[in-house]
């Protein structure tokens, strides 16, 4: 009797002790949340979203500039990363036996783990270097990140539409580049707006590589070869201020704001896909 | 018909599926996947030019210093006495990397794998659908923010609630000697080890989830309880655990920003983990915007990145390469 006890009290503990896994990692996110919701809502109004951004230590003001700056540089660089990853990722799914596309798919999920700031340096040796700290720069160094998301996930959508929807569009007569367009790509489309967001969401949060590409500033955007602001940026060097009254609540509004942002996103894209799970 | 091998056969892949349509629509299937496949060398082009372009830039950094670069313990770009020449050496830097990889992974990898066999094993579906977002939030908040929490948060609470206990349980042992600091090694890792909980959680549980039900019900028919079917299952997903494992250090090794806002850094050589520290990354991202002036400084920067980007690569085609192989091991199988 008593080696059944004991494996009954072994088994409770160790399965207690997965689903305590799962509480510890959920004190950080509900604790980052939070703090962030608790530490930003007071800085937040319409003056902190609109106006400049003043010097450290200078009270009033607002993020304006790295709001602005943060939506031109992720925009570029979706504008940069989109095409290059559907289209890399429709090659790979199509013709997924070909020589080339075994290498790359590999090299792929290499580049995706790649650390983010040593994209940053490879946008400035690439950029930088050419033109001087610029939302170009920043936004190749974005699209460099997010070109290998965009091109697994809609390799992976594209895989999941059934053959049968091909085979019927050849049926028809209609030339398989043109099924692809057209069938194949409508069929996959909720895979792949899921996989633009998630990439989205992902690099529009990235300091590093922005760091050492579009510098950052305080000032409105002045064109595409100038340095400018951006919400992450503008983050971190409000965290670095001495000036702990003034500026670290600014840190917190950045934060909240930054974190709406991409949680909204995050939403979205469950959103989109949630039937895949529910099914079960 | 024999053809000749032309270039676009390269890029095509005849035998998997049966060519259907007229000659004269070939064409246009031609243009698609030429087309296509050339925006796919993308890929290639960026690793390549990543290549060039990172050993360009330490060529400088890499003829004045030599090997001495990866085992020197003095950064000094601007020599305390005129005429002295700067001296760059990347250990301590590699060795902090090193030290907070090592904390993340002991603190990250056995809550990362409860959560992978709590989702895969014990818990209900529709439960499952909910963690598994909330995890991915862990994932999908940037990493200035872990940073900024990192600060004002978590150095407070451990300063306050946990160093100095830490200090007094465990204080015969030197890596937890010395003056508690905030920013800290110890601290650079405990923010890690969350950091990295949604990447191994993620790929765990879905190695956890390729082994075959005939694996669990083979044990159960013999009468084991949960746990020791996930043992079963557990052991059977091995070496994707260990893919796992080693994707998530990947992931530390390059962390950045979060690293950067509470190591403290300091160029030293530590040998307790409650002193501040330095990691390869946050060199990069804490001096390359204020090296302009010697040349070899900015060079030395960009050879950190090399060193960096040289681990990052053998880390994640190694965790990769494991992973694919186990998952493909698990399909496979009966």
């Amino acid at each position: 009797m008593n080696i059944y006890t004991s494996r009954k009290v072994k088994d409770r503990i160790m399965v207690s002790l997965t689903y305590l896994a799962l509480v510890i990692a959920l004190i950080p996110l509900v604790s980052i949340l939070l703090e962030t919701t608790i530490k930003g809502v007071p800085a937040i109004n319409l003056q902190f979203i609109a106006e400049r951004i003043p010097p450290l230590g200078q009270p009033g003001g607002g993020i304006g500039p790295a709001i602005q700056g943060t939506l031109i540089v992720v925009g570029i660089a979706s504008l940069i990363g989109v095409p290059i990853g559907v289209f890399s990722g429709i090659y790979l799914a199509e013709y997924p036996r070909a020589r080339p596309a075994l290498a790359a798919r590999f090299l792929n999920d290499v580049l995706t783990n790649m650390p983010s700031i040593v994209i940053g340096i490879l946008g400035w040796t690439l950029i930088v270097v050419v033109i001087g700290w610029s939302v170009i720069a920043g936004a190749v160094a974005l699209a460099v990140m997010m070109i290998p998301i965009v091109t697994r996930t809609t390799e992976e959508a594209v895989r999941l539409v059934p053959e049968s929807i091909r085979e019927a569009a050849i049926a028809l007569g209609v030339p398989r580049w043109k099924t692809t367009i057209t069938v194949v790509l409508s069929s996959a489309k909720k895979g792949i707006i899921t996989g633009i967001l998630l990439s989205i969401a992902r690099i529009s949060g990235e300091t590093a590589p922005l760091l050492l590409t579009i510098l950052g500033s305080r000032f409105w955007f002045s064109g595409f070869t100038e340095p400018t602001a951006a919400l992450p940026l503008a983050i971190f060097n409000f965290s670095k201020s001495p000036y702990s009254s003034i500026d670290w609540p600014k840190a917190w509004g950045a934060s909240l704001i930054l974190i709406l942002m991409i949680l909204g996103l995050s939403v979205v894209v469950r959103y989109f896909t949630r039937e895949k799970y529910t099914g079960k | 018909m024999k053809r000749t091998k032309k270039f676009h056969d390269f890029f095509s892949d005849s035998d998997q599926r049966p060519k259907i349509g007229f000659k004269k629509k070939i064409t246009g299937d031609v243009l698609f996947r030429l087309f296509t496949a050339l925006v796919m060398c993308n890929i290639f082009v960026i690793l390549g030019l990543m290549i060039y372009k990172i050993t360009e830039g330490s060529r400088l950094s890499i003829e004045t210093y030599g090997l001495g670069f990866l085992w020197g313990t003095k950064w000094q770009p601007f020599p305390p006495m005129p005429g002295m020449a700067p001296s760059f050496g990347a250990l301590p830097a590699i060795w902090g990397t090193l030290v907070t990889s090592t904390i993340a992974l002991l603190l990250g990898v056995p809550v990362s794998l409860g959560i992978g066999l709590a989702l895969s094993e014990f818990t209900p579906k529709r439960f499952n659908y909910i963690v598994s977002f909330l995890v991915e939030l862990l994932a999908a908040i940037p990493s200035v923010i872990y940073g900024l929490w990192g600060i004002f948060i978590l150095i407070p609470y451990l300063q306050r609630n946990v160093y100095p206990y830490l200090q007094r349980a465990f204080g015969f042992l030197p890596i937890f000697q010395g003056p508690l600091y905030g920013p800290s090694v110890l601290t650079a890792g405990i923010v890690l080890a969350i950091m990295i909980i949604p990447t191994v959680s993620a790929v765990s549980r879905d190695v956890f989830s390729a082994v075959p039900n005939s694996q669990r019900e083979a044990i159960i028919a013999l009468g084991a309880t949960r746990w020791e079917t996930a043992k079963i299952v557990i052991s059977y997903g091995r070496s994707g655990v260990i893919g796992a494992i080693i994707l998530g250090l990947g992931r530390a090794v390059g962390e950045t920003m979060a690293v950067t806002m509470v190591i403290g850094n300091s160029f030293n050589m530590f040998s307790s983990l409650f002193e501040p520290g330095y990691t390869l990354p946050s060199i990069i991202a804490n001096e390359f915007t204020e090296a302009s002036s010697p040349p070899v400084y900015i060079s030395a920067l960009i050879e950190v990145g090399l060193v960096l980007f040289v681990l990052a690569l053998v880390i994640n085609a190694l965790a990769r390469f494991i992973i694919w192989r186990s998952t493909k091991i698990a399909r496979g199988a009966v």
